[in-house]
């Protein structure tokens, strides 16, 4: 079968979900917010970001980049 | 110590693990005497079960003391290495072989990673393989476990009940267990037992913080006493070292035999869906204020003698006793349901994978069961006598059992995908990485020629992650110098009828 442009950007998206857990850029800074360091928020946020990304994938891509029809493993999407 | 004190302590521990047990007992009378419904509860695992039983499973003490411990010593960075590996790698590990491996097993009726990929290349030495290794590395993270045990009782008594009884408990309690239940059982407490952790940590971060003063209070007194815990990264936490311990971590995490065995279990693909979906917020409700709750104890100068662990500390001079029991009580319950686990599964890989292929190929159910009981019994034992000689910190025992299980992972994500994988890619890959990390964790570090080889870090990355290359360099590089065997069959881990 052939893939599909949005398979790929998937994958892309998969990407900038690893690399940014870690908020690089706030790397070294000690400021705080609400008693807890800005990292921290961050990571909170992107963790509530990355379950709607995985939600909304499980709607649109998972059984299409695994090759597999919906109806096939006995669950119509 | 109070006497009073004490014996609270232990009654609501004793009380705590009766109720699991009984839990397991009542399972154990709804569990079929087959291997499928022993090992895999026929299948039949919803949402809930599944997502939690995964989670508890990753519970154990390595996240629960090891990680608050890192936290108190160096900072709460642990939390964005825990966050990145199993919010979001180990999510992503989740679907990439969790999915594949539960639409071929389905298929196929596999039990065990060892038995798909044995099957799949016509091979009983590769199943045997990866069951061996399998097993070899469970040995320190079972160890771990009852390591974690022992500091919680000493640092909950102050002392007063010496380390090897908590070791102790824990592992007659896991054979026990182990022993009745089966998988329905341990999935059935590890939902209990995951819920309740995720609520009592929750209010042990309230109580702390209201007998300290609030958020800003502690917050404050820890700029002051550890300013540098604020600031993303230093000291230990470099770059290299966050992303090689969230690498190993993730990709060992889905080698793990208990976690890997879950991949097979789902009711349905619904199942496995909201599983993934619910995963990263799971992992910042929990590690969040576990991990918390370590570095805030810095800014509040408490103490942790020697061999225990700071949370029980911390619990204990900022909330009741009861209180710091259950918690404590809830911890151990997490690394036991985490043992039972991986001796529930280390026992079908010890029977399916080696004991009836080589030793007795026509051996009857019940002396199967008998040989993976016994074998649950022995192997406690083993690590339980092991753990009295504290090898190492909680968190560098878990470091090396992830690191040896990361070495499977890329073989087996070639396999999975990659049509031309051959026996021999197999062999090459798995035999050559671990030979490569057994000789960098146990061998001494030599200098040779002004390099020094076998020591942690090559270019300040960590070896485990060297070790993962070679896997994939000699799985896909053996299996393109060698040639398909008649007996391989590709076929099997052909997935979905848009596969052509």
């Amino acid at each position: 079968m052939e893939r599909q442009k949005t398979d790929y950007l998937w994958i892309g998206v998969f990407g900038v979900l690893v690399a940014f857990a870690i908020p690089w850029f706030l790397w070294g800074d000690a400021r705080t917010w609400l008693g807890l360091p800005l990292w921290l928020w961050w990571h909170i946020g992107w963790m509530g970001l990355a379950s709607l990304t995985f939600a909304l994938f499980t709607r649109r891509g998972w059984d299409r980049l695994m090759n597999v029809e919906p109806d096939e493993v006995g669950f119509d999407g | 110590m109070a006497e009073s004190a004490l014996l609270v302590q232990l009654g609501v521990i004793g009380a705590y693990l009766v109720v699991a047990l009984t839990v397991g007992v009542l399972a154990y009378r709804l569990t079929g005497r087959d291997a499928e419904d022993y090992y895999l509860a026929s299948r039949s695992i919803g949402t809930g079960v599944l997502l939690f039983t995964t989670f508890a499973t990753l519970l154990s003490a390595f996240t629960f003391f090891g990680g608050p411990n890192l936290a108190y010593a160096a900072g709460p960075e642990w939390i964005l290495v825990m966050g990145v590996m199993d919010g979001i790698l180990f999510a992503i590990l989740w679907y990439v072989i969790g999915y594949r491996q539960w639409l071929i097993g389905k298929a196929q009726g596999y039990v065990t990673l060892g038995e798909m990929l044995g099957d799949r290349f016509g091979s009983k030495r590769l199943r045997a393989l990866v069951a061996g290794v399998s097993i070899f590395w469970l040995f320190p993270y079972v160890m771990l476990q009852q390591m974690g045990a022992g500091e919680a009782i000493v640092g909950l008594t102050n002392g007063t009940v010496p380390y090897w009884i908590g070791a102790a408990g824990i592992t007659l309690f896991m054979i026990v267990y182990v022993v009745l239940a089966g998988l329905r059982g341990v999935a059935w407490t590890d939902t209990i037992q995951g819920v309740f952790m995720l609520g009592i940590v929750w209010i042990a971060v309230g109580w702390v913080l209201s007998a300290a003063g609030g958020l800003d209070a502690v917050s404050a007194s820890l700029a002051e006493t550890n300013p540098e815990f604020l600031s993303l990264g230093g000291g230990v936490y470099s770059p290299q070292w966050m992303i090689a311990q969230a690498v190993t971590i993730a990709f060992g995490v889905a080698m793990f035999p208990q976690i890997n065995q879950r991949f097979f279990v789902a009711k349905d693909a619904r199942v496995l869906k909201r599983s993934f979906a619910l995963w990263p917020v799971l992992v910042v409700l929990l590690f969040v204020p576990a991990f918390l709750l370590g570095s805030w104890a810095a800014g509040l100068g408490v103490s942790v003698p020697d061999g225990a662990n700071v949370v029980p500390v911390l619990l204990n001079a900022y909330t009741p006793a009861w209180f710091a029991a259950l918690v404590v009580a809830g911890a151990m319950a997490a690394m036991m349901s985490s043992s039972d686990s991986m001796l529930l599964s280390g026992s079908s890989y010890l029977t399916r994978d080696l004991y009836r292929p080589f030793v007795n190929p026509a051996a009857t159910e019940q002396r199967e069961a008998w040989i993976a009981r016994v074998g649950v019994a022995a192997f406690a034992i083993g690590t339980f006598v092991t753990s009295l000689f504290r090898p190492g910190t909680l968190v560098e025992i878990g470091d090396t059992a992830f690191g040896g299980y990361a070495q499977l992972a890329l073989p087996v994500i070639v396999a999975l995908y990659w049509p031309r994988t051959t026996r021999q890619g197999m062999f090459a890959g798995i035999l050559g990485a671990q030979l490569f990390y057994v000789a960098h964790v146990f061998l001494p570090a030599v200098t040779v020629g002004g390099i020094t080889v076998l020591g942690t870090t090559y270019f300040t990355w960590d070896f485990a992650l060297y070790g993962m290359v070679l896997s994939l360099v000699l799985t896909v590089g053996g299996s393109l110098i060698t040639a398909t065997d008649t007996d391989e069959r590709s076929e099997t881990f052909a997935v979905g009828v848009r596969a052509e």
